[in-house]
């Protein structure tokens, strides 16, 4: 069994023309052809357009060029990005074979660092859920155990780092899409701050909470790619028009002089052995020089709910232009309004189905009110009451998720007790916040759990930098019982 | 409308900004050309794609709210959510309670103010089709839709209730284009659904009373449709009251061939929008500098340069009722600054007026591009006597036709003006051929004045100018 290369090392090599692209490309591709079986990370390789993308990064490289700071590094791209000419499906039948005629803004910006684009990872259709169980095209499987999810609704791009199958992977993230799936996967995971990576040619859920961001096998691996794709865009008018952080060379910085909050509210409603990690995180905090604090922010405990109420009606408009009409699926009927209803009852699952009720309920005249403009009250307390706690801490600790993996099949049909996986994640979405999650050793169970670090808008270069730290001193994590020998 | 009934009428003029590109995405604005042919992935709806909004819409909706006297405020959009094949998003984009533009009026020609509660931005949508006999989606062979609409800018401009009769509606209307044109925002073609007008009616007893149950009417597209439909529809509401049925809201379209108003949907099957803010566009705010920069770019509004030319006409007698209806019409096709550039170089008022309004309105595009040195040349050489009236025509449908100096197309047609000797000699050789009439002429029969003008006219092939001849039969007669 060999460690895969980290992502850094890997383009510093082909940078130097040490290491060929299209050499790391065809391990990725043999490690792929050995797990993808298992695991079901991805809905489409892309390999002949990967071997053209490596070919080209190689051939700069010789010409005296640079590719760019990711040079020759496989990214595995979630399935609701949309790449030019390649079917992006968002695990839906409804658009089943459609493919966009434009790339999303992070694809372009990973081809102009040098990345290659190496396939098209399994999702939860549309995004929605917490374990990849709800893709039309089969559930992704846990690297650590197969009979385990790997969390969701970004499974697949998570399992594919955790696997190998690709250094790098970009998820989105709505209300925990990455951090989740990251904790449960033993890989990091990033949400950054609301408008810092564009997200344009992101197939929207809940567009005023959908960010796109990082999944690496190390802190700095997630820094080097987060520095890759963000930045503004005026192609998103929601896109900050400011400088985005820049976090790869703050790494080293350390925590010394810094203060820690242990969020109390996340702990609420976790098992003990994650519970006990967010505490061993904290002390080894402490140890490197921050000041560590028990925070309180009631409001948090409300962001489940008003999440859902906030997210599906966003998404009952967003995914409304699936109607048979333009693109995608047409289930043909008598006249347009039947193939309408047609197209959408037999493309969409039934959990789309049911955010897509919830949310034109909670649109609807006479219950706006009562739900979804409450649910914007909330929200605000929600940003107001992480203000208070930021006057005091420079970043606020915590679990990612409130278990470890857990068994395919157990949740998927008791939708409240899937919803509640994403507790501890929702709160950054809706106040629009960089979070990230850092796996911290194993639970009782043996599998992956992730502690999160939560920040201010904007604050991506100090939690990288606390990140690095809690990365360092985390307890030793078994590889996945998948990673099969193939040489590196 | 009988005399024991109250109209109340209030408009909803949707119209089409003239921007190069759509309010959303980079696609041209255009109209007429092959169906989805200036489609993206914005204004298809497709997945990923992101609202960008257009500047120069911002500041053409702008330019609407400066014109109409509005307050400019900071806005936000919603997203206004129904199924239907034309709207690419199944949703639009719409203002909804923070429109850009509120509390302005438009005042008519006659001096009657009309409140305008909101003009708002919103995207137009794509065009259905539907075969087949029912013309509707429900039970169509097919339906066929275009895109290219999809997403051009629109400004909703909302009348408050303040019209009474089905003619204020139509000054409105037609005062409401002249200024929106004049601003830039519009070319205001109701026959290409530039500007598309719905009219909310009610009928009530009296003043005193509150407002009836209104219905709106869609599908108005000329001014003479939009009075035709306002008075059946009071007549129609008048006799459901007298018969003891109550009015209900409704949605109603009118039927220009049958010349009534049908039901569209009613209030119960209304739509429920769903309005919410959209996610994918932030607040816009412009700043005072750029509000006072749009107005200032503004011209003179239609009822101001009304007024420049009637002042012109003060004095002398002037202006009479014709030469009103000239100056609004010179002033509607964009013709004034002609005017006043014509009087300005010396030219009589009414000379200038009434061929501005009479001949070169014949071809109000042409005449917007001609030079206007070139024109007022023209008039010139017709007051002094050089070129008479018919030749003057002549000598504009040329410059009209291909531009030039108005003395060299008269040389070139002949219509070098007459020396004074050889007018005289010409009205002299008519009166000889013709003393019965001469002497009946001098007697005091002054018809004959148009005789000896038409002998001379033909003998010289209608170059001599007409006061001219008249003038020098005066002087022979003593």
């Amino acid at each position: 069994m060999t460690a895969p290369r980290p992502a850094l090392e890997t383009a510093t090599m082909v940078r130097a023309g040490e290491l060929s692209a299209v050499d790391v490309l065809e391990h990725h591709l043999a490690v792929i052809e050995v797990g993808e079986e298992a695991v079901h990370a991805f809905n489409l390789v892309t390999a002949d357009r990967a071997r053209a993308q490596a070919r080209a990064v190689d051939a700069t490289v010789a010409a005296g060029g640079d590719p760019g700071p990711l040079a020759g590094v496989p990214v595995a791209l979630k399935d609701n990005l949309c790449t030019r000419g390649v079917p992006t499906t968002c695990s839906s039948r409804i658009l089943e074979g459609w493919e966009p005629p434009y790339d999303a803004t992070v694809v372009t910006r990973l081809a102009a660092a040098g990345a290659v684009a190496i396939g098209k990872t399994n999702m939860d259709e549309f995004a929605m859920g917490s374990s990849t169980e709800t893709s039309a095209f089969g559930t992704t499987r846990n690297p650590h155990d197969t009979d385990r999810v790997p969390g969701g609704s970004s499974g697949g791009s998570a399992a594919a780092v955790a696997a190998g199958f690709a250094p790098l992977a970009l998820g989105s993230d709505t209300g925990g899409s990455i951090r989740q799936p990251a904790a449960l996967c033993g890989v990091v995971g990033m949400k950054p701050t609301y408008g810092t990576v564009s997200r344009y040619g992101l197939v929207a859920f809940a567009s005023s909470l959908d960010q796109i961001g990082p999944f690496a096998g190390s802190v700095a691996d997630a820094a080097l790619l987060f520095d890759a794709i963000g930045g503004h865009d005026p192609l998103d008018s929601t896109s900050l028009n400011r400088p985005t952080p820049r976090v790869l060379s703050v790494l080293d910085d350390g925590v010394d002089g810094m203060t820690v909050g242990v969020l109390t509210e996340l702990l609420d409603g976790a098992a003990p052995d994650v519970v006990a990690r967010v505490h061993q995180a904290a002390e080894a905090l402490a140890a490197a020089g921050a000041r560590i604090e028990e925070v309180s922010v009631p409001e948090v405990s409300l962001g489940l709910s008003a999440y859902y109420l906030i997210a599906p009606g966003e998404a009952s408009s967003n995914l409304a232009r699936y109607d048979g009409v333009r693109y995608g699926l047409r289930v043909d009927a008598e006249d347009t309004v039947a193939m309408n209803t047609a197209t959408r009852s037999e493309g969409f699952g039934a959990e789309v189905k049911r955010r897509i009720m919830l949310g034109t309920y909670v649109l609807s005249a006479g219950y706006m009110d009562a739900y979804y403009n409450q649910a914007l009250r909330v929200r605000t307390r929600i940003i107001e009451g992480f203000a208070t706690a930021y006057t005091r801490c420079d970043v606020l600790l915590g679990p990612t998720a409130p278990t470890t993996a857990f068994a395919i099949g157990a949740k998927v049909d008791d939708p409240l007790t899937m919803y509640l996986s994403d507790v501890c994640t929702i709160p950054s979405n809706l106040a629009g916040h960089p979070a990230i999650s850092v796996p911290f050793g194993p639970g009782d169970d043996g599998l992956p759990v992730g502690v999160q670090l939560l920040g201010p808008a904007l604050s991506e270069g100090t939690l990288f930098q606390v990140a690095a730290v809690v990365e360092a001193a985390a307890p030793p994590l078994a590889a996945p019982r998948l990673r099969t020998g193939v040489p590196a | 409308m009988r005399a024991d009934w109250q109209l109340v009428i209030g408009l909803e003029v949707h119209c089409e900004l003239r921007t190069a590109t759509k309010l959303f995405c980079g696609c041209p604005n255009a109209f007429g050309d092959e169906p989805n042919t200036n489609v993206c992935p914005n204004c298809l709806g497709l997945p990923g794609s992101l609202p960008v909004l257009n500047q120069r819409a911002v500041e053409l909706a702008m330019a609407i709210g400066s014109a109409l006297h509005c307050d400019i405020r900071p806005s936000t959009f919603h997203r206004k959510n129904y199924f239907y094949p034309d709207q690419a998003k199944d949703y639009q984009i719409s203002q909804y309670d923070e429109p850009i533009n509120v509390n302005g009026h438009l005042d008519l020609p006659d001096g009657f103010r009309v409140g305008i509660e909101r003009a708002h931005m919103e995207e137009d949508t794509g065009k259905t089709t539907h075969a087949g006999a029912s013309g509707r989606i429900h039970g169509a062979d097919y339906s066929l839709v275009d895109y290219n609409r999809s997403g051009v800018p629109l400004v909703e401009i909302v009348s408050a209730p303040d019209m009474r009769t089905p003619d204020q509606a139509r000054a409105y209307v037609t005062e409401l284009r002249a200024v929106l044109v004049a601003s830039g925002a519009s070319d205001g073609k109701m026959e290409e659904g530039s500007m598309r007008v719905d009219a909310n009616v009610s009928v009530r007893r009296s003043v005193d009373d509150p407002f009836g149950t209104r219905c709106e009417i869609k599908n108005l597209n000329s001014v003479r449709s939009l009075g035709r439909a306002i008075e059946y529809e009071a007549e129609r509401q008048i006799a459901l009251i007298e018969s003891g049925e109550p009015v209900v809201q409704q949605t109603r379209h009118w039927d220009e061939g049958a010349g009534r108003t049908q039901a569209l949907r009613s209030k119960e099957d209304a739509y429920d929008y769903r309005y919410f803010l959209e996610p994918d566009l932030v607040p816009l705010v412009p700043d005072a500098e750029w509000i006072r920069a749009v107005a200032d770019t503004l011209g003179m509004m239609p009822a101001e340069r009304r007024a420049r030319l009637a002042a012109l006409l003060d004095g002398a007698g002037g202006p009479t009722d014709s030469q009103l209806l000239q100056v609004a019409t010179v002033v509607d096709l964009g013709l004034d600054d002609l005017v006043v550039e014509a009087v300005a170089a010396g030219v009589g008022t009414a000379l200038a007026l009434a061929r501005t309004a009479n001949e070169a309105a014949t071809d109000a595009d042409a005449a917007r591009r001609l030079d206007p040195k070139a024109y007022v040349e023209l008039l010139t050489l017709e007051m002094q006597g050089s070129l008479s009236a018919t030749q003057a025509k002549a000598v504009l449908a040329e410059l009209f036709a291909h531009g030039g100096d108005p003395a060299a197309i008269a040389r070139e047609k002949g219509f070098e003006a007459m020396s004074e000797d050889s007018l005289v000699e010409t009205v002299a050789e008519a009166v000889g051929a013709h003393p019965d009439e001469w002497s009946r002429f001098c007697d005091g029969d002054d018809k004959l004045a148009g005789f000896f003008t038409g002998l001379v006219m033909k003998a010289t092939r209608g170059q001599a100018n007409g006061k001219a001849v008249a003038a020098e039969l005066r002087r022979l007669r003593g």
